[in-house]
């Protein structure tokens, strides 16, 4: 009777553990605090990235440093990462085992995925917002920027399912550096707006050759007179600016299309003759340009510090740099009259915890990234730009712009026409949707042109068949067959405790298997004591 | 009877001996494969078949949750080097590729920066083992014979170092060392894909400084111009 007993208390006990195991991984919904302990110290990581520039960690570690000089009891420690690509993928392995940063500079492409994590990210809305804390909050002991002080543009980039998961930090978009001596030399007058046809037409007309087999053009053997280097953004861009489809809010991928078919043979067809070129098949399109081997080079504004040859950072040896000027006009264009580009750039977000007063410390100095000092110091690294009207209507920003080409430092005129190029066409940009699975819709479109370029180079033949093929392989590289139409992500929702009578029936199950094991137990025994009887 | 046996057994010895040593000829191709001499004069974006021995790898690296990945090989045969870059396998196929394994790869052949490799690749893992020597090239510095041995195993004599700094200024990423010779500077690099920082080349490479004099060995990679993976730093000899 005892033993019976026991095991029913056993049963009994394993309820209230079934029942917890639901949904025991999940965070608690951050709720912010009424006051910040200041009593308490707090350690918290920043993960971040830099552009293969070594002013921008020591801007970081200003940052951090002018951070803790205000708030004493809060410990910042970075982590320094060369791509967003590597971040993501720490991050993603790190929310299982609850070890995320607190603060971490990211896409919001890559956060649509950390929220399928129950409440990894904390939703900013409420933060924004809170009197005492949030932006321009009465507690802050800083001066930072508004909610209105940052650009709606941008800040619009961050909203993910509904809410605002990250800040703005930098913004860029991309440019075409251009080498106008080559455009000249082949008898071309660059046009206001650079447009495709313009750029594959010129392209071709420098692929001439002399009888050593030298380009007339440069002189060289070597001569790839347009390079892109995100195909990804080249696809979404030329989508766009056709009006061809990409992908729409809640997942649907529609980059599969006649468009993009009639966009990967024109680049097919100038991959074939040797007159386009992307960054992964060739190289970095500075290296390309610097050494007077490439006229149109499409990069990131944020890469404007290599493009042209005074450049202050040049990855070339000297003897092969050529003198040339650079002109840096917004990307080619289908239609000039309306000119559409990307916005990108680093957002920053806030990770949840199970301490909200490790969270609010987290937003405190998520926050004072969005502070004049570190906007106008970072956005000086590269042709970037501030991200709030704050720091942009600034008298120190507005002297930064106005000494363009004083030197070949801080003024580089190409690095500040390529911040000048985005001030001038923010109303011009666009983002591509956020959802979970968008990061590899994003890459199957610069695949598709990667794909396309090579079978091209490789005098494959690029027609129907190819792109049916082509569009079957990428599908399935990236899975997006795989992509749920949900509306957004697929953030776990925290199911709470189980239904009563769900609890009741794992009470009985659990009962019926402990008796049944006792009961072959007991079986067992009375088997054992009549074996041991007979011998 | 005895001598009987003796004859035999010396016979099947020798046919054992010569079979082995085919099968283990680093000079010998199978049927469809190109010669090192035959890869070189291939335009680019040819496809490529060769068989080489493999001598060094950087980190596999997974692509997917289901163990597909990809590793970059260093390899070679006795007359050239190979680069083969981001070459799909899985990590047990991975681990098997150590230094010295041969193996049979089709591919594309590439060029970036300079450095020619072999892309978009399959791969077979063949019988037979066979490990490249050090060639020293030092005499060969700013000649334009030295990318003739791009990818080998190669040594530098009596370098001096001018100055070695981590990419973006952190531990733990590359090490860029520029050294010089003659008067001329050089670009080298520890990829830290190649020797993490728990291998003994990067921390032999991060005690250096400006002014010693060291022979360098490793894989001659090209960026811009030569650019050599080092394996391994010790003071000239």
């Amino acid at each position: 009777m005892k033993r019976i007993f026991s095991l029913f208390l056993i049963a009994c006990l394993l309820v209230p553990a079934l029942s917890g195991c639901h949904g025991a991984r999940s965070l608690p919904e951050f709720v912010i605090p009424e006051a910040f302990d200041t009593s308490r110290t707090y350690e918290i990581t920043f993960w971040a990235k830099n552009d293969t520039n070594v002013v921008q960690t020591g801007i970081y570690e200003q940052a951090m440093a002018d951070f803790m000089d205000l708030y004493p009891n809060i410990k910042v420690t970075m982590r320094l990462y060369n791509d967003y690509g590597k971040i993501y993928n720490d991050v993603i392995t790190n929310i299982s085992t609850q070890t995320t940063p607190n603060v971490c500079i990211t896409y919001p492409d890559h956060i649509a995925t950390y929220l399928t994590g129950n409440k990894t990210v904390v939703p900013l809305d409420a933060l924004f917002v809170d009197e005492q804390y949030g932006l321009g909050g009465s507690e802050l002991l800083f001066d930072g920027p508004t909610m209105e002080e940052i650009i709606p543009q941008f800040l619009s980039e961050c909203i993910v399912n509904g809410a605002h998961y990250a800040m703005p930090y930098m913004r860029s978009t991309e440019a075409c550096y251009v080498n106008t001596d080559f455009v000249e030399a082949l008898g071309y007058t660059l046009p206001d707006v650079l447009t495709w046809d313009f750029v594959w037409e010129v392209s071709e007309a420098a692929m001439e050759k002399d009888a050593d087999g030298n380009f007339k053009l440069n002189g060289q053997k070597t001569l790839i007179p347009f390079i892109y280097k995100s195909t990804d953004n080249m696809m979404i861009q030329m989508l766009r600016q056709t009006g061809g489809g990409y992908s729409t809010a809640d997942g649907e991928v529609q980059i599969f299309n006649n468009t993009t078919k009639e966009l990967l043979y024109r680049i097919a067809s100038h991959a074939k003759t040797g007159a386009f070129s992307t960054f992964k098949i060739s190289s970095y399109p500075a290296n390309f340009l610097n050494a007077g081997q490439c006229i149109f080079a499409v990069d990131s504004t944020a890469g404007a510090t290599w493009m042209g040859c005074d450049a202050p950072l040049i990855d070339i040896d000297e003897d092969k740099l050529v003198k040339f000027e650079t002109a840096v006009y917004p990307i080619p264009q289908f239609d000039p009259q309306n000119p559409t580009m990307i916005s990108q750039g680093p957002s920053v977000c806030v990770f949840n915890k199970t301490d909200p007063q490790e969270v609010l410390a987290s937003w405190l100095f998520a926050q004072y990234l969005l502070t004049n000092d570190v906007q106008i110091a970072y956005s000086q690294t590269e042709g970037y730009v501030p991200v709030t009207s704050k720091a942009q209507g600034s008298a120190e920003y507005a002297d930064y712009l106005s000494r363009m080409g004083e030197d070949n430092e801080l003024y580089y005129d190409v690095k500040i026409k390529a911040s000048r190029l985005l001030l001038e066409n923010v109303g011009n940009t666009f983002v591509t949707p956020v959802f979970d699975g968008s990061v590899k819709v994003r890459n199957a479109a610069g695949q598709m042109i990667e794909n396309a370029a090579k079978a091209a180079r490789r005098k494959q033949t690029v027609d129907d068949a190819y792109m049916e093929n082509l569009f079957s392989e990428v599908t399935s590289l990236y899975r997006l067959d795989q992509i749920s139409q949900s509306g957004g992500t697929n953030e776990k929702q925290d199911l709470g405790s189980l239904p009563s009578a769900s609890v009741w029936l794992l009470t009985v199950l659990a009962a019926v298997w402990v008796l049944i094991g006792a009961y072959l137990l007991t079986e067992m025994r009375k088997k054992r004591k009549k074996f041991q009887k007979s011998h | 009877m005895k001598k009987i046996l003796a004859l035999v057994f010396a016979f099947v010895l020798c046919v054992s001996l010569v079979a082995c040593g085919t099968a283990n000829d680093p000079n010998k191709k199978s049927e469809g494969v190109m010669t090192w001499e035959e890869y070189n004069a291939a335009d680019l974006e040819a496809a490529v078949v060769i068989e080489a021995y493999v001598q060094g790898n950087q980190a596999w690296w997974d692509d997917d949750d289901d163990g597909n990945g990809f590793i970059t090989l260093y390899a070679q045969d006795p007359t050239g080097g190979y680069f083969i870059y981001e070459l799909p396998c899985t990590k047990a196929d991975a681990d098997k590729m150590t230094a010295g394994t041969k193996i049979k790869v089709s591919g594309y052949k590439a060029a970036w920066a300079g450095e020619v490799e072999i892309i978009d690749a399959t791969f077979e893992i063949l019988e037979g083992t066979w490990v490249a020597s050090v060639l020293d090239v030092t005499d060969l510095l700013g000649k334009d014979e030295l990318v003739n041995h791009q990818n080998k195993k190669v040594a530098f004599k009596g370098m001096t170092v001018e100055s070695v700094a981590y990419k973006n200024d952190q531990q733990g990423n590359d090490i860029y060392v520029t050294v010089s010779k003659d008067g001329a500077s050089y670009n080298f690099c520890v990829e830290s894909y190649l020797t993490d920082a728990n291998t003994d080349v990067y921390k032999a490479v991060e005690a250096l400084e400006a002014g010693d004099v060291i022979d360098v060995e490793g894989f001659l990679y090209w960026y811009e111009g030569v650019n050599t993976h080092i394996t391994a730093v010790k003071d000239a000899q």
